[in-house]
Parts: structure tokens; C-alpha cells; sequence
């Protein structure tokens, strides 16, 4: 594969919360267009992980580039030096993000929400923004609930709310930080109905999430993590129906 | 119940029948031109102070958050001290400033100055009042706001920032409006407080509504009745106030309660309702 079709490359990524160590050597690599499931235990730094990506959690050691850039940091010589607060707000455009609890704006309707980084961060014409925001909403099923606040909608329409808002800024990557956990069983499956659906339209993406039948049917690649390290990764179908590590096999017969 | 209402009985026939309180006279003075100028100064101080205390405290506040430690220490520096200090005070040093600095001028640092004025005709009594009142009521009011901006969760600062919003225009566009229902109810609470410490004001000294009350009764020496009229004065704009309070927190409150507590009409039809049940 050649280098520049790498939408993320990171390489020997460590993270510390005091002692411990939450992130002990990640190297990853995903491919323009490719859908990178995580699984693991809870505590396993899968979700930490994730966050490194847009620089939410800066990282102890190691680099991470998305689209050939590095996030967050400046390389001079063998020394990183972190971005200003400019610059990584200038990145973080391209990278979408999408949160277990929703985190929608509560006090702007479901349209307001998704228009606020267009017009605040791009500075677009509001005209324009509010067309676009139309149709985004109405791809993620929700055309008839751009007036409602997120507390009149369900679990299920604010992360595609959320899912929407990410998806105004025409990110190249999307994250997904367990976008399912926090929802009722039967609100599970509109979500991945459109994250399947922007899969489909080709988005790079990056899930964190414990709905396996997703990672099977959806995902490209399939990556099992625990205590900080990458396991396990490899051809969703083939992982999951032929693990070859105790611990992958351990925790697929506690999930499965 | 019975042992409350005979005492209150016995001491409004206390109040009412003892001429000393020589009620004739309050109600004479109590809409008399003096007094009436000195409760326009009151409200017109509570006003603008608490203005300058709002803006400054938000400033304030934010740079106490500031991750630099600069930024945040100077926030910490100013509460600790205007915080730290009597009101009263902070007026008596700010009106005699000029026992410091004679003059106060515009220029260069260490260098030449442009403008130089006399400091007493620089700050009069009005500004001394306002800086008083204003600079100390920043440094409350950026408590309160400071913690408006804590109840607002660490994940709606995430959203924004991964959608690319940066610092200032998260707190602007997201932060501060849901910080506003914490922030509210104390905020009334600080107004009703300044309206009764601009009192302090009159040892500046500057006209307002208790400097007006001792003026009269320096004069006609009726000390009590004088100051009954200034306290009902102020528990008469405390009222106009806490009516005000209640509907703005109302207003907050949409969209964060499912019902919106009942406005004191709806509770008083209601309590009639119930009585009329019980009755029949």
C-alpha cells in the first residue's frame, strides 16, 4: 500500500494517566475509505485511543498522523512540540467525531446544532449552511425534527443528530466512540443503519464499539485490544470466528 | 397559629398607636423631591455596579480557567484581594485616592505623560462610587460565574472542540448559555445585596438614598422615622426585585424541567381551589 493513501498511521503510541498505563505501544494503520472496528474490554484503552486521534488526549510518546499530518503536534528534529490552540482547532475540522452520550448542544434545536460549526468554525453564508444542513439531516433519517431540542428527541435521533453535526463539517475521518452503548436495544439499530450507509458512501471510519454484528458485516478491519496493546487485528470474519489469541477468544465467548 | 397572630397583633398596635414614630411626618418626606433623587441615585448605582460587576466577573472567570498560570493567577489575585477587604473600605480608599496619587496622567511608561489630571477632579464622588461597588462586586460575581461554567459537562467542551471550535467561541457559544441557569439565581441574589450596599455609598460621601435620609433628619431630628421611611424605600425596590428574579429564573428554567414551577397566582388559585373542596 502506498503511503499516501493512509488516512491514519500511528506508530508506537503511548499514554500515561499518572502510573498508569493506559496506552502501551499502538501502531495502526488505516487506509483511505477503510472502516477499522475496536473491540475489547472496558479499561482496555480502546476509547482513549480514539481520543488521541483528534487530540482531545495528548499523547505521551509515539505519532499519530491523519491524512499525512501529524495532530496536535509539530515535529522539529526527533522532538515533538504541541500545536497552539489555533492550529489544533485548525485540524480537528477534518476529523469527525461522534460521542457515547450524544454531547448535542441542549440549548439549540437539532438544525441549529448541526449548522454551528459551519457558520462558527468555516464561516460560511448561514443560507447556505441551513440548505445543507437540511440534507444531511434528512440522510440520517431526521428531516421532520429540525426545530426539536435534543431533549424532545430519543437516544437514538440525537446520535444521528450528532452523527449529522460531525458530518456538516466535511470531515475526512470519522471517529465513533461506542455510539450504541448508551442507547435502548431498539434505538441500536437506526444508528448503525447510517453509520452502515456512510460506510457505504465510501467515509474512512474508525468505531469503538461492542456491537459485533457491525464489525462483521461493516467493518474492514478488526482490532482487539487490551491492557493498552493491540492484541489482535485482522479480516473481521476471520477474528471473530477464529481467534488466535486466548484473550480475543476469552472475551468473544463472554460478548458473543 | 393563635400565639403568632396575638403577638403580631400587639406589636402593629405598638407600632400604630406610638406617636414617636410620628407616621404624618414619614409620609410627608416620602415622596419629597430629596428623597425621591436620592432612591433615582440608588437605582441608578445598583444598575451600573452591578453591570461592571457582571462584565469584569465574566472576564474574571474565564481567566481564572485560563490554563495559563499568569492568566488564572491574576484572576485568583484580584478576588483574594477585593474579596478579602471590607466593602466600606475599598469606597473610603478609592475616594480619597488622592491622598496617594495626587495627579493620575496618561503617557509613556516611566516616561513622559500627555494628559495630567487632579486625581479628586478625576474620580468624584459618583466614580469612586462606582469603582467601589463595581470593581468589588466583580470579584463575587466571577465566583458565581466561574461555577456557572463548571456545571456545564466536560463532554458539551469535546463536541465543540472536535467540530473545531476554539476556546473563546466555546465559552461564548456554548458554555456560558447553559451556565446561565446556575448563574441567574445567585446573580439576583448579588442585586438585591448591592441595592442595600450602595448604602455604604454615603460615606464617600455621595447623594443617594440614605445620605438623602440623614440630610433630613439632621435637620428636623426625627432619627427613627427617618429611617423607617429609608428601610421601607428599600425593601419596597428589594420587592420590585425579587418579583423580577422569579420570572427570569422561570425563563432559565424552560427546557432544563419538564413543568415550570407555578407563578405565585397560579399557586394562590390553586390553594383556593383546595380550600373551597375542603369547605364543602
Amino acid at each position: 500500500m502506498s503511503n499516501d493513501a493512509l488516512m491514519v498511521k500511528a506508530r508506537n503510541v503511548h499514554k500515561r494517566f499518572g502510573h498508569l498505563e493506559v496506552l502501551n505501544g499502538i501502531n495502526l494503520e488505516v487506509a483511505l475509505g477503510q472502516v477499522v472496528c475496536v473491540i475489547g474490554p472496558s479499561g482496555s484503552g480502546k476509547s482513549t485511543f480514539l481520543r488521541c486521534i483528534n487530540h482531545l488526549e495528548k499523547i505521551d510518546a509515539g505519532t499519530i498522523k491523519v491524512d499525512g499530518e501529524l495532530v496536535g503536534y509539530r515535529q522539529r528534529g526527533e522532538r515533538l512540540f504541541e500545536l497552539s490552540e489555533r492550529e489544533v482547532a485548525e485540524r480537528r475540522r477534518a476529523i469527525g467525531m461522534v460521542f457515547q452520550h450524544f454531547n448535542l448542544f441542549p440549548h439549540m434545536t437539532a438544525l441549529e446544532n448541526v449548522m454551528e460549526g459551519p457558520v462558527q468554525v468555516l464561516r460560511r453564508p448561514k443560507e447556505e449552511v441551513r440548505r445543507r444542513a437540511r440534507e444531511i439531516l434528512g440522510q440520517v433519517g431526521l428531516s421532520d425534527k429540525e426545530a426539536n431540542y435534543p431533549s424532545q428527541l430519543s437516544g437514538g435521533q440525537q446520535q444521528r443528530v450528532a452523527i449529522a453535526r460531525a458530518l456538516a463539517m466535511q470531515p475526512k475521518l470519522m471517529l465513533f466512540d461506542e455510539p450504541t452503548s448508551a442507547l435502548d436495544p431498539e434505538l441500536v439499530g437506526d444508528v448503525l443503519g447510517v453509520m452502515r450507509k456512510l460506510a457505504e458512501s465510501g467515509m474512512t471510519m474508525i468505531v469503538v464499539t461492542h456491537e459485533i454484528g457491525f464489525a462483521r458485516e461493516v467493518g474492514d478491519k478488526l482490532i482487539f485490544m487490551d491492557g493498552g496493546v493491540i492484541v489482535e487485528e485482522g479480516n473481521p470474519r476471520e477474528v471473530l470466528s477464529n481467534p488466535s489469541h486466548d484473550r480475543t477468544r476469552s472475551f468473544l465467548s463472554k460478548v458473543l | 397559629m393563635v400565639a403568632i397572630a396575638v403577638l403580631v397583633a400587639m406589636a402593629a398596635h405598638a407600632v400604630l398607636t406610638n406617636q414617636r414614630f410620628n407616621w404624618s411626618l414619614e409620609g410627608q418626606y416620602f415622596l419629597s423631591a430629596q428623597i425621591l433623587h436620592g432612591v433615582s441615585v440608588t437605582l441608578e448605582l445598583t444598575v451600573a455596579s452591578m453591570a461592571i460587576g457582571v462584565v469584569l466577573g465574566v472576564v474574571l472567570a474565564i481567566m481564572r480557567l485560563s490554563p495559563n498560570p499568569v492568566v488564572s493567577g491574576s484572576a485568583w489575585v484580584y478576588v483574594w484581594g477585593f474579596r478579602g477587604t471590607p466593602l466600606l473600605v475599598q469606597l473610603l480608599l478609592w475616594a480619597n485616592l488622592g491622598a496617594l496619587f495626587p495627579t493620575l496622567g496618561l503617557g509613556v511608561p516611566f516616561g513622559p505623560e500627555f494628559v495630567t489630571r487632579q486625581t479628586f477632579t478625576l474620580i468624584p464622588g459618583v466614580i469612586a462610587a462606582l469603582l467601589g461597588l463595581g470593581l468589588n462586586e466583580a470579584a463575587y460575581m466571577s465566583e458565581i460565574v466561574r461555577a456557572g461554567i463548571l456545571s456545564v459537562g466536560e463532554g458539551q467542551v469535546e463536541a465543540a472542540a472536535s467540530i473545531g471550535m476554539r476556546r473563546m467561541s466555546i465559552m461564548r457559544r456554548i458554555v456560558l448559555p447553559q451556565a446561565m441557569r446556575v448563574i441567574v439565581p445567585p446573580t439576583g441574589n448579588e442585586t438585591i445585596s448591592m441595592l442595600k450596599s450602595t448604602s455604604l455609598v454615603a460615606y464617600v460621601p455621595y447623594v443617594e438614598l440614605l445620605f438623602a435620609t440623614q440630610n433630613i433628619y439632621t435637620r428636623n431630628y426625627q432619627v427613627m422615622p427617618m429611617l423607617i421611611m429609608a428601610s421601607i424605600w428599600y425593601l419596597l425596590i428589594t420587592s420590585v426585585l425579587m418579583v423580577g428574579q422569579f420570572y427570569i429564573e422561570r425563563h432559565y428554567a424552560r427546557g432544563a424541567m419538564r413543568a415550570l414551577p407555578p407563578t405565585p397566582m397560579q399557586k394562590l388559585r390553586a390553594r383556593a381551589a383546595q380550600l373551597n373542596s375542603a369547605i364543602r
